[in-house]
C-alpha cells in the first residue's frame, strides 16, 4: 500500500505537499475569517452597525473637509458625497486588510506554536474578514446611490476586476509585513503609520484629476491610485477618467512584483516562525 | 513495503539564544544599535532575514536542543517519549508536527500525522463550545463532514452538552479540558502525536483520557507518539520508550527498562535543586530548596520505595525567637497533604534563631507519599501574625511508581488517596467459625 501522505521532511526543502496542503486546509481559510467575523462585534452594544457607522462617517466628514470647505471639484455629475464613497470603499478595505493581515500572525501566535498548516492561510483568512466589512459598506453605497437618485451604469461589471486588484495588493503587502512582524516587532508600528501616509498620497477624498501632470509618475508609483480611480470609473461612469489608460501598467506591474517577492520571502521565513514568534 | 511508519534519521535542532534580549523577538532598535556603523547595514540585514540574523551581533550562542537524533517507530507501536525537562522531547514533537524545521537530518512520515501539543488550541474565549468543536477540529486538520459525523461523540466524551451554546469563558477549566480533548480524540488519523495533555483534568476524567489513549492504540491499532511526565500513564500505554537527555537519545528500548533508567539517571544535577533570590528587607529569607533521593543526589524524580529528603536554605538577619518555618506538601489536585514545621521536634513554640545561614531538612520514609506529582510551599512567618517569606509554586517534585503497594491501583490511586502506609495493623486469630 503506497500510502498517499507519504512525507519526507528534510532542512531546506521546499516541500512539493506544500499548494496540495493549501488546498487540503483549504476550510481554515474560512473557518479562520468566520471566527474574526464572530468575534469582532462581541460584548458591543450595537455591534454590526459599527460596520456601517465607521465608513459612513468617514464620507461625511471627506466630504465637508474636502467638497466643502476646500471646495474641490467632483467627478463628472457625481454628487461629492457619491464621489468620496467611491474612494473610501477600496481604501477602507485595503487599509483593514493590509493592517490586519500584519498582525495576523502575532495575533495568531498560539496556534503557530501548536499546530502545523499552511502559515499563508492565517493573512489571507485576515483579508478575508475585511472583504466581509466591504460587502456591509457596499450596501451603503447602494443607498447612497438610491438617495441621490444616481443610476449605475455598465461599467460597473469591472468593478470586481478593481476589487481583486485591492486584494491582491493587501496580499502582497501584508503578506510581506506579517512575517517581518514576526521577527521585527517594529513593523507593529510601521504599518498604522503606512496607513495614515497612505490615505493622503491617494486619492481618497479628492479626485486624482487635481493631482498636476509633473507629479503624476511619482504618484502613480502607489498602485492604489490605480484601484481607486478604477472604482471611481466603474461607479460613477463615464464623467470619471478611464483607469486603463495613462499609467495603469505602472501600477500592475508594482502590484504583481510586490506580491511575487510577498510570497517568495513568506514562504522562504514561513519556517523560523513558530521559533521566532 | 515495511512497516516502519516513522523513520528519522541523524535529527539536530539548533536554536540561537541572545543573551541581552529575553524576548524572542527583536527589535529594530538593536539591530541598529548593533550596526553603530551603518543604519543600513542594520537594515539589509533585516530584510534579508536569514535564520543567522538573529538578534544581535557578538552575543548570540549556540544551542543545540536536539542532536544526532535515529529512530524508527513501527506501524501500531506506540512510543513512549520521556526525559526531564528542557531534554527536547517538546522540540522532537514539533518537528515531526512540522510546526519547526530540523537544522539537519531527515525524517520519513508515512501516513497522515495528527498532533495534539496542546489541548484546545485555538479555542477562542467568546465563541461557544459548538463553535469551538469546528473551530478547533478545523485547525487540527478535520474537514467540516467529518466533525460533523463525530460531532455528537464528542460532545458525548465531553459531557458538557448542557452548556454548548455558552460561551467557553464561562466554561469551568474542568469544562473547558474535557471538550477540547475530546475534540483531540476523535482526530482521524493513522499517527497521533500526544504531548503532556494527560497532566489536565480532574482524575476521573484523566482516566477516561488514558482509555481512549489505549483504546486509539490498541483497539483501532494507530500509532501513537506519547511525551508525558507521568510515569505510570506511559508504563501502562506505551510498549516502546526513548529517553531523552540534553537531546541526545540515552536509551531506546522496552518501556519498563527505559522508566528504570531514567528513575536512576543521576547526569543532571540541577535537577532537584532550586536557587531562590533573597527576599530584601526580609529578616528571615529562603535562599535554597532541595530534595535528595536515597543515595544522597539532587534528584525531582522520587522513587516511591525509598526514602528522600527534603531541604531548604534561609538567612537570617537579626535575632528571633518567634518565627516559624514551614514546609506544605501539595498534591495535582491541590490538595494539602502534608505541613510539617520547624517546631515540630521540638518541645517549645519556637527555636530561636541566631542571624546567619541556616539549612534545615525534612526527611521522608519511602512508601508514605502516594505517587503523584508535588508541589512545594514554603514560609517563615509569625504564626497568625506576620508573614515574613512565603514561596509557593516554587519547586516540585514526583514520587514514581516503581512497584509499591498502591501499584495494583494504576494512577488512579492520587485521586482517592494522599498518604500510604502510616498505620500500624494487628491481625489476631480469634477461633474457628
Amino acid at each position: 500500500m503506497e500510502n498517499k501522505y507519504h512525507l519526507i521532511l528534510e532542512p531546506g526543502r521546499s516541500e512539493k505537499n506544500y499548494w496540495a496542503d493549501l488546498w487540503r486546509y483549504r476550510e481554515l481559510f474560512y473557518i479562520l475569517s468566520w471566527r474574526d467575523v464572530r468575534v469582532r462585534y462581541k460584548q458591543t452594544v450595537i455591534g454590526i452597525i459599527w460596520a456601517f457607522l465607521r465608513p459612513f462617517l468617514t464620507m461625511i466628514v471627506f466630504t465637508i473637509v474636502f467638497g466643502k470647505v476646500a471646495g474641490m471639484k467632483s467627478v463628472g455629475s457625481a454628487p461629492y458625497a457619491i464621489m468620496v464613497f467611491a474612494g473610501l470603499l477600496p481604501w477602507l478595505f485595503f487599509s483593514s486588510a493590509f493592517s490586519s493581515a500584519s498582525e495576523s500572525l502575532i495575533s495568531n501566535a498560539n496556534l503557530l506554536g501548536k499546530v502545523y498548516f499552511p502559515r499563508l492561510i492565517v493573512p489571507t483568512s485576515a483579508i478575508i474578514t475585511s472583504f466581509v466589512d466591504f460587502l456591509l459598506s457596499f450596501v451603503i453605497l447602494i443607498l447612497l446611490m438610491a438617495y441621490y437618485r444616481y443610476l449605475p451604469n455598465f461599467q460597473m461589471v469591472c468593478l470586481p476586476f478593481f476589487m481583486f486588484l485591492a486584494f491582491l495588493q493587501s496580499f502582497g503587502f501584508g503578506l510581506y509585513l506579517a512575517a517581518l512582524n514576526v521577527k521585527f516587532r517594529d513593523f507593529r508600528y510601521v504599518v498604522p503609520f503606512i496607513v495614515q501616509i497612505g490615505l493622503y498620497i491617494s486619492p481618497v477624498g479628492f479626485s486624482s484629476s487635481v493631482i498636476p501632470q509633473q507629479w503624476k509618475l511619482l504618484y502613480y508609483l502607489n498602485p492604489m491610485v490605480s484601484v481607486i480611480d478604477g472604482f471611481r470609473w466603474c461607479i460613477i461612469g463615464d464623467g470619471a477618467a478611464n483607469p486603463f489608460t495613462g499609467y495603469f501598467a505602472l501600477s500592475l506591474g508594482i502590484t504583481i512584483l510586490i506580491l511575487v517577492y510577498a510570497i517568495y520571502k513568506f514562504r522562504k521565513m514561513e519556517k523560523t516562525f513558530a521559533d521566532l514568534i | 513495503m515495511s512497516d516502519t511508519i516513522i523513520k528519522v534519521e541523524g535529527l539536530g535542532k539548533r536554536y540561537f539564544i541572545g543573551h541581552e534580549n529575553q524576548v524572542s523577538y527583536t527589535a529594530m532598535r538593536d539591530v541598529i544599535a548593533n550596526n553603530v556603523k551603518g543604519f543600513g547595514k542594520g537594515i539589509q540585514r533585516m530584510f534579508r532575514n536569514d535564520a543567522s540574523s538573529s538578534i544581535s551581533g557578538e552575543e548570540i550562542e549556540e544551542f543545540w536542543a536536539l542532536k544526532d537524533i535515529n529512530f524508527e517507530v513501527k506501524k501500531g507501536e506506540t512510543l513512549g517519549i520521556i526525559g526531564r525537562n528542557g531534554a527536547g522531547k517538546s522540540t522532537l514533537l514539533k518537528i515531526l508536527s512540522r510546526i519547526t524545521e530540523q537544522t539537519y537530518g531527515r525524517i520519513e512520515i508515512n501516513g497522515r500525522l495528527a498532533s495534539l501539543l496542546e489541548v484546545g488550541t485555538g479555542f477562542h474565549p467568546e465563541l461557544s463550545g459548538r463553535e469551538n468543536i469546528f473551530l478547533n477540529g478545523a485547525i487540527l486538520g478535520m474537514s467540516r463532514t467529518e466533525i460533523k459525523t463525530k460531532f455528537d461523540d464528542i460532545v458525548d466524551f465531553s459531557g458538557v452538552e448542557k452548556f454548548l451554546d455558552t460561551p467557553v469563558k464561562r466554561y469551568s477549566s474542568g469544562m473547558y479540558v474535557r471538550l477540547a480533548f475530546a475534540v483531540a480524540a476523535y482526530l482521524e488519523s493513522e499517527i497521533l502525536i500526544v504531548d503532556e495533555v494527560l497532566a489536565v483534568g480532574d482524575a476521573e476524567f484523566q482516566k477516561k483520557c488514558l482509555g481512549k489513549m489505549s483504546d486509539i492504540s490498541n483497539k483501532e491499532g494507530r500509532t501513537v507518539l506519547f511525551v508525558s511526565h507521568n510515569i505510570s500513564a506511559i508504563k501502562s500505554l506505551c510498549s516502546k520508550a526513548i529517553l531523552l537527555n540534553q537531546g541526545t537519545i540515552a536509551a531506546i528500548g522496552n518501556t519498563s527498562d527505559i522508566i528504570n533508567k531514567y528513575i536512576t539517571n543521576k547526569q543532571v544535577e540541577t535537577d532537584g535543586i532550586v536557587i531562590l533570590d533573597p527576599k530584601l528587607e526580609a529578616n528571615v529569607t529562603f535562599t535554597k530548596i532541595w530534595i535528595n533521593d536515597k543515595e544522597g543526589n539532587p534528584n525531582s524524580d522520587i522513587d516511591v520505595q525509598n526514602e528522600f529528603i527534603l531541604g531548604l536554605e534561609f538567612n537570617v538577619l537579626s535575632y528571633t525567637k518567634d518565627t516559624e518555618i514551614t514546609i506544605v506538601l501539595s498534591n495535582t489536585s491541590g490538595v494539602n497533604v502534608l505541613f510539617s514545621s520547624l517546631s515540630d521536634d521540638n518541645d517549645k513554640t519556637f527555636i530561636e534563631l541566631k542571624p546567619g545561614s541556616y539549612c534545615a531538612s525534612i526527611s521522608l520514609k519511602g512508601n508514605f507519599l502516594v505517587p503523584d506529582m508535588y508541589t512545594v510551599r514554603i514560609s517563615a512567618h509569625y504564626p497568625n501574625k506576620l508573614n515574613i517569606d512565603t514561596r509557593e509554586n516554587i519547586f516540585r517534585f514526583n514520587i514514581i511508581e516503581t512497584g509499591s503497594k498502591m501499584a495494583i491501583y494504576g494512577s488512579s490511586a492520587k485521586s482517592w488517596c494522599c498518604v500510604m502506609g502510616g498505620a500500624e495493623w494487628n491481625l489476631q486469630y480469634n477461633s474457628l467459625l
